[in-house]
């Protein structure tokens, strides 16, 4: 039941990583042009999907309170601040979304609200796993630090890295959706992004490394688990050759594994812990008896709806999006 | 644990839930209400039924998506700022609060859909069957919270390991006594509040000449089911009034501020609660009528506040009012809603303009019932949030500085009042419009999990509509 429970915690996180994370890019995107014609194309590439990438992030919030209660108090109280950036963040850029095609004189305050509600919300999901990554003072299972306990230069970095990473999900998305100019434009950010996820991501693990050699030895230990960073690699490969080649779905797709694969690396590396090095899995699960009792509805029924459900939206969606229907 | 951040967090929680509740109420009303006119159209087949289903379903849309928005920091805020009641609750009300998402989203995903972009896809008796099923959908979303929120009134079916509330007896805690009468009141207020402003809409646009058919439709049986509704739930009231009796009596005392023990009891009508001085100024009150409120009988002995410490008694000047403003609202909808289907049945509210303002200007009374309700039920409650298990002060994140909780209340307290002065702009716009105005289709890139897009799409179109005019 416990491991059920983390796989399907698991999942959340990983589907609002790549879901909202390409959506959030797109907004970081948005930031980097004026012209009118691009962003609305940008913003027609994932306007009927946003919504339904965020609510993964609901999804993961409270199966980690109903399963994990104990990592719930203790995380979302640690992260107190950036938690609340992220969420004004969120609701900020969502009610842009809706009412910038429709703002004349404001618009320029929707776009600014677009924009930097993605950047915020990136950057603080960044922090803190960063936060997370290196360690939070814990005494007794309890949270021993104060409000700011989470800002440290990592976690910046963390913030900077996750920020580059999405933007670079995002170009992929509007090479897959837009054509023309839209797509050209994310053709050409799509190479200095990957040097700089790569830059950063490097820096980060040496750092990681550096700060704590448990985490080498799990790996040296296991050399089978190198296959993971192999295909990170392999996946740059299909990014470079999928542009150069102008196949606009590849990009994407390589990214995506590029993504999966680093977040299977920090799960690899944190593995059982869900409070690095201080709370397991298991010390963080609820009693059987709620586990239980969300599996037999919530788990076994409503989850499995909630995935088709996804796939059946984004079936709708699919192809090239046409910026001349609809109100964008 | 700092009293100024527990201040800050406790005025953060109360300001966003209760901006939440407003938008949970108005449309779990509105969803039934869609589902009785489209049975209504599809049995008599008249086509003003339909419209004023389209009309009203945008309006359950904006409204909707505005709910799922501000309902979607309530799921952090037990993490940020009640960190302590999320550790040893989570077992419990984590799980009750899942249930509630995974109900919401199974709703938002399949039926909702169909609603906004199926209703020339599928056959008018699945059409119907979605509207039911959407209706049930937001009932189910209420029992969820109303079922957690009764354990925290009421906790049975636990029991403690190493501090943590840890459940024993589902059944016991779902089948709470809190729930069942506690739940109906809920979803009976909410109805009442989707009666009387699809009442209230209707004597507008009767006031204003316009959309007579649709107008009539929405008054009469906003009206109907507002008398019909009101004394039910003055019933149910009453029978919430007698659990926090039996299970909370110095919520009670509180809520008749009564400090000493009477017998036979009297019933302060209003006064002024004096908590320092433990006595009523200017008090009016009605002897005997205060056991047989209490207890049914006419003399029995209530329990007064002086019996408990003064740590353990709630604010009582909030409470006292709160209450007394509910009732206030609910008597004068009572006599609204008679008044209204009685002129109504004669044939003679129309030409009646009084009543006709009457009924216009009720439609904040709902909400304002609904709010203090529910500060009557929280506030009355303290210093506990779980009720004799765990107080206030302890469920508190044990770190938080007066600092962070006064910014996130500032954070949130801009975001909240900057988007609902947009959506109430919206829902306003669309009803003053009214049914007739046939250009609002909803925007064909939306899907049915992002609701807030027909605002978008209403004000798209409305700017088309000024194109055309041009």
């Amino acid at each position: 039941m416990i491991f059920y429970w983390s796989l399907i915690l698991a999942l959340s996180m990983l589907l609002y990583v790549l879901l909202d994370g390409f959506d959030l890019g797109v907004g970081m995107l948005f930031g980097l042009t004026r012209d009118e014609t691009r962003r609305r194309h940008m913003l027609a590439a994932v306007s009927p999907l946003w919504d339904g990438n965020e609510t993964w992030l609901i999804v993961a919030g409270v199966v980690l309170w109903g399963a994990f209660s104990a990592a719930y108090s203790l995380l979302v109280s640690a992260f107190y601040v950036p938690v609340v950036l992220m969420l004004a963040g969120l609701i900020f850029r969502g009610v842009a979304f809706e009412f910038r095609g429709r703002a004349r004189r404001t618009r320029a305050i929707w776009n600014l609200g677009f924009v930097v509600g993605s950047v915020v919300a990136a950057f603080m999901q960044g922090a803190m796993v960063g936060a997370l990554a290196k360690g939070l003072p814990i005494v007794d299972g309890r949270f021993d630090g104060d409000v700011m306990t989470w800002c440290s230069p990592f976690s910046m970095l963390c913030g900077l890295a996750l920020c580059t990473g999405y933007a670079l999900l995002g170009a992929s998305w509007v090479v897959k959706k837009c054509e023309g100019d839209a797509r050209d434009a994310a053709y050409r950010a799509i190479p200095p992004l990957l040097v700089a996820v790569l830059v950063l991501l490097a820096v980060l693990f040496f750092h990681a490394l550096y700060e704590n050699l448990a985490i080498l030895h799990r790996w040296l230990d296991r050399p089978y688990l190198f296959i993971v960073p192999f295909v990170a690699l392999v996946s740059i490969g299909g990014t470079l050759a999928g542009i150069r080649r102008r196949r606009d779905n590849q990009p994407f797709l390589m990214i995506v594994v590029l993504f999966i694969c680093a977040y299977a690396m920090l799960a690899i590396s944190f593995w059982p812990y869900m409070v690095p090095f201080s709370l397991t899995i298991t010390q963080a699960a609820g009693p059987h008896a709620s586990l239980a009792f969300m599996f037999w509805g919530a788990g076994l029924f409503v989850y499995p709806l909630m995935l088709i459900y996804t796939v059946y939206s984004y079936n709708v969606f699919k192809g090239k999006i046409d910026p001349t229907s609809g109100h964008y | 644990m700092d009293t100024t951040a527990l201040l800050l967090s406790r005025l953060q929680f109360a300001f966003t839930v209760s901006f939440h509740i407003i938008f949970p109420s108005f449309t779990i009303g509105l969803a039934a209400w869609l589902t009785v006119l489209e049975a209504l159209h599809l049995i008599t087949r008249r086509p003003a039924y339909r419209r004023v289903f389209d009309f009203w379903l945008k309006i359950f849309g904006i409204a909707f998506g505005m709910g799922v928005v501000s309902g979607i920091v309530l799921a952090f805020e037990f993490g940020t700022n009640w960190s302590e009641l999320s550790r040893l609750s989570g077992p419990i009300q984590g799980l009750l609060l899942s249930y509630e998402t995974f109900t919401a989203f199974m709703l938002e995903a399949s039926f909702f859909g169909v609603l906004l972009f199926g209703k020339n896809k599928v056959r008018p008796g699945f059409y119907l069957f979605s509207t039911a099923m959407v209706a049930l959908g937001t009932t189910l979303s209420a029992f969820w919270i109303m079922v957690n929120n009764s354990w925290m009134q009421y906790p049975v079916g636990y029991v403690i390991q190493g501090g943590i509330y840890v459940p024993d007896d589902w059944l016991k805690i779902i089948f709470s006594p809190v729930v069942w009468v506690r739940f109906p009141h809920m979803l009976l207020a909410a109805y009442v509040t989707g009666a009387f402003c699809v009442a209230a809409t209707g004597a507008w646009y009767t006031l204003r000449g316009m959309c007579p058919a649709e107008a009539r439709i929405m008054l009469r049986m906003g009206l109907l089911l507002g008398a019909i509704l009101v004394p039910v739930q003055l019933l149910f009231g009453h029978l919430v009034g007698d659990y926090v009796h039996r299970y909370q009596p110095i919520k009670f005392a509180t809520i008749e501020a009564r400090w000493h023990d009477e017998q036979p009891a009297s019933e302060v009508l209003l006064a002024w609660p004096d908590a320092a001085r433990e006595k009523n100024d200017y008090a009016i009150s009605v002897p005997v009528l205060g056991s047989l409120i209490g207890s049914m009988t006419l003399d029995s002995k209530e329990v007064g506040l002086t019996n408990f410490p003064r740590s353990e008694r709630p604010p009582i000047v909030m409470t006292f009012f709160a209450f007394r403003v509910m009732v206030g609202c609910g008597l004068l909808m009572l006599l609204v809603a008679w008044g209204g289907t009685l002129l109504s049945l004669k044939k003679r509210l129309l030409q009646r303009r009084g009543v006709l303002w009457a009924v216009f200007l009720c439609f904040p009374l709902p909400f304002i019932a609904t709010l203090t309700g529910w500060f009557t039920a929280e506030i009355g409650r303290q210093p506990w949030t779980v009720y004799g298990l765990l107080r206030t002060a302890d469920a508190l994140t044990p770190f938080l500085t007066p600092r962070a909780a006064a910014g996130s209340l500032l954070v949130f307290c801009a975001t909240y009042i900057f988007i609902f002065v947009f959506g109430t702009y919206y829902i306003y716009k669309l009803l003053k419009g009214g049914p007739a105005q046939d250009l609002l289709l909803p925007p064909p890139a939306a899907l049915p999990n992002r609701p807030l897009s027909l605002a978008a799409g209403l004000q798209s179109t409305d700017e088309m509509a000024r194109e055309v005019h041009k």
